[in-house]
């Protein structure tokens, strides 16, 4: 089979914090369209291995391609530019502000003074679109619940067309509904065309709606699997023997 | 939204809420002692609030973004005495005005950068400028005041009267809660600002510089601590060494009375207006009914802490009426 060209490529990614060797040569790869489960134990080096991507962090050794091409993402910022949002459990919005200012913060629309009008309408549209029904965009995000304030930060990665979104442990500390109602929504987030990373230490949430789930272990991607020539117990099988294991 | 959701919401307009306990206030001390809405009094009361107030404004700007500044005291002492000493050296008292107002928005910029660099608290960095800028003012004129007689021009353009109760302190106040509320709902630094002060690492990763955030409002708060403290001075047409002592107190409570988070991310700057004005109408009005001086502090503890739970509660209430509106 003829593959595109990677949306992301890392290769060789290294990392050391002091003493700490936290990535060990990873190499990860995400095409366009596609929903990548990113599976592994507490310090297994998830969070560092995206936060190199989303540009918190300089890796020591390695290279980012996006697009095909070598990208210097120093900072947020760039990654930002780039078209990669990075979502953490309960750490996209800021909870005293309204739901249309977090959707549109550090991107405001408006000349020099904010058209609060059109910021308000199209995050009621945008949250629609992803099947979110909320009356109020000028509610503050904290008296919204942990799955709803998940859907207002999907929405405003596709409101942005965001072409990668980094979800980190998104259905973290949610109830067995709400859960189902954000996973609903990253289903309806891919039918839009919009590639994500979906972090977690639960495979039973990624497995449903992933197309390619990898394993990291103390640094080192020790399993890939393609969803259609794998099922969940090997999955299992490989992060309790911790042994390395391709299916591609 | 009921009618109830829609009363609630109405007083949980901290401003709204403070404004009745103003009122209730003023009314209070007018039945004790009619004395207190005389003309003279009243006339007191506008034109003093005015220069203490503007300084709360750029306290409450920095509370928003999540630092405090307890040297505003000492800079609005300091000011008065660097514009005195500039205008001795031969240079013309509007020159002399705008390079005071420089210094003190270079002392806000040191504040500020020492710490979001160093990641040492602001109250330990401003704890150090109030006895830093305190001793520079002491130091330089060995604790003896000195004269402020500024032309009339400048008088009239800073502290002049248009008509009665109606001085130029107060437009200068009223000019830069609307400057400032503008920014707070309207600008986008007004976003900025409030992200910073409730989660600065989620505004980091939404590409907020917040370093600049916190800067740009430690030297809002310097400065105009400066500007309310040349005010004072030009009232009085001398500038005390000891001007401005207790002030960054009485200014975080005008603040926090009026409604402003004492944990960043949420404030307003017209709460801090009324806020400032009830707590002139509390130190006036303990004078005026001949209640010990003394009273004041005490009086003014126990209204920052029925206010802070009032909002507290308030809010409470209001999220919970508002969540259920969500579907």
């Amino acid at each position: 089979m003829n593959k595109p060209t990677p949306l992301v490529e890392m290769v060789n990614i290294h990392k050391w914090f002091g003493k700490v060797y936290a990535l060990r040569g990873v190499d990860f790869k995400v095409y366009p369209a596609e929903v990548v489960g990113l599976v592994g134990d507490n310090g297994a080096g998830k969070s560092t291995l995206i936060k190199i991507l989303s540009g918190v962090y300089p890796p020591d050794r390695g290279e980012i391609l996006f697009e095909g091409k070598s990208a210097g993402i120093y900072s947020p910022k760039v990654a930002m530019r780039l078209g990669i949002e990075t979502m953490h459990q309960d750490q996209t919005l800021i909870p005293s502000l309204t739901i249309a200012r977090n959707m549109f913060l550090g991107r405001e629309l408006g000349g020099r003074l904010l058209d609060m009008k059109k910021m308000n309408s199209d995050s009621l549209k945008a949250m629609r679109e992803l099947g979110l029904i909320i009356a109020d965009p000028e509610v503050a995000v904290e008296a919204l619940s942990g799955g709803e304030r998940q859907g207002v930060a999907l929405s405003r990665a596709l409101y942005f067309k965001t072409k990668l979104i980094i979800l980190d442990e998104p259905t973290n500390n949610l109830s067995v509904k709400e859960t189902a109602k954000v996973l609903d929504i990253i289903r309806n987030l891919r039918e839009t065309g919009v590639t994500s990373i979906f972090i977690t230490h639960n495979i039973h949430h990624v497995y449903p709606i992933s197309d390619r789930i990898v394993i990291l272990s103390h640094g080192r991607k020790i399993c890939e699997f393609k969803k259609e020539k794998t099922s969940i117990e090997e999955i299992t099988e490989c992060i309790i023997s911790d042994r390395s294991m391709y299916r591609e | 939204m009921g009618f109830y959701a829609g009363v609630l919401r109405v007083f949980q307009t901290k401003e709204v809420s403070v404004f009745i306990i103003f009122l209730g206030t003023t009314l209070f001390f007018f039945s004790l002692q009619p004395k207190f809405l005389s003309q003279t009094n009243v006339d007191v009361l506008v034109r003093i609030t005015p220069e203490l107030g503007i300084p709360a404004l750029g306290v409450t700007m920095l509370m928003i973004a999540g630092e405090f500044d307890i040297s505003i005291g000492s800079v609005f002492g300091l000011a008065p005495m660097m514009m005195a000493i500039i205008i001795e050296t031969g240079v013309n008292p509007w020159l002399s005005f705008l390079a005071t107002l420089g210094i003190c928005s270079f002392i806000g910029l040191a504040h500020g950068i020492i710490t979001v660099k160093s990641g040492i608290p602001s109250f330990i960095t401003t704890l150090g400028g109030l006895l830093i800028w305190r001793g520079v003012a002491l130091a330089v004129t060995g604790g003896l005041p000195k004269y402020f007689y500024m032309p009339e021009e400048f008088i009239s353009v800073t502290v002049g009267k248009l008509a009665p109760f109606v001085y130029m302190q107060e437009i200068w106040f009223l000019v830069i809660v609307a400057i400032f509320f503008i920014v707070l709902e309207k600008h986008r630094f007004g976003n900025w600002m409030r992200a910073t002060g409730s989660r600065k690492d989620i505004a980091r990763t939404m590409g907020i510089n917040t370093n600049f955030v916190k800067v740009t409002c430690f030297v809002l708060a310097s400065l105009l601590a400066g500007f309310g403290g040349i005010l004072q001075s030009t009232r009085m047409t001398t500038a005390l060494p000891n001007q401005g002592d207790g002030l960054e107190f009485d200014a975080i409570a005008a603040t926090v009375i009026g409604g402003t988070s004492l944990f960043g991310g949420a404030g307003t700057v017209v709460g801090t207006l009324v806020g400032e004005y009830l707590s002139r109408v509390i130190e006036n009005g303990l004078i005026i009914v001949r209640a010990p001086s003394y009273y004041f502090r005490l009086y003014i503890g126990i209204v920052i802490i029925v206010a802070v739970i009032a909002n507290v509660y308030l809010q409470r209430r209001v999220a919970r009426v508002r969540s259920v509106k969500v579907e």
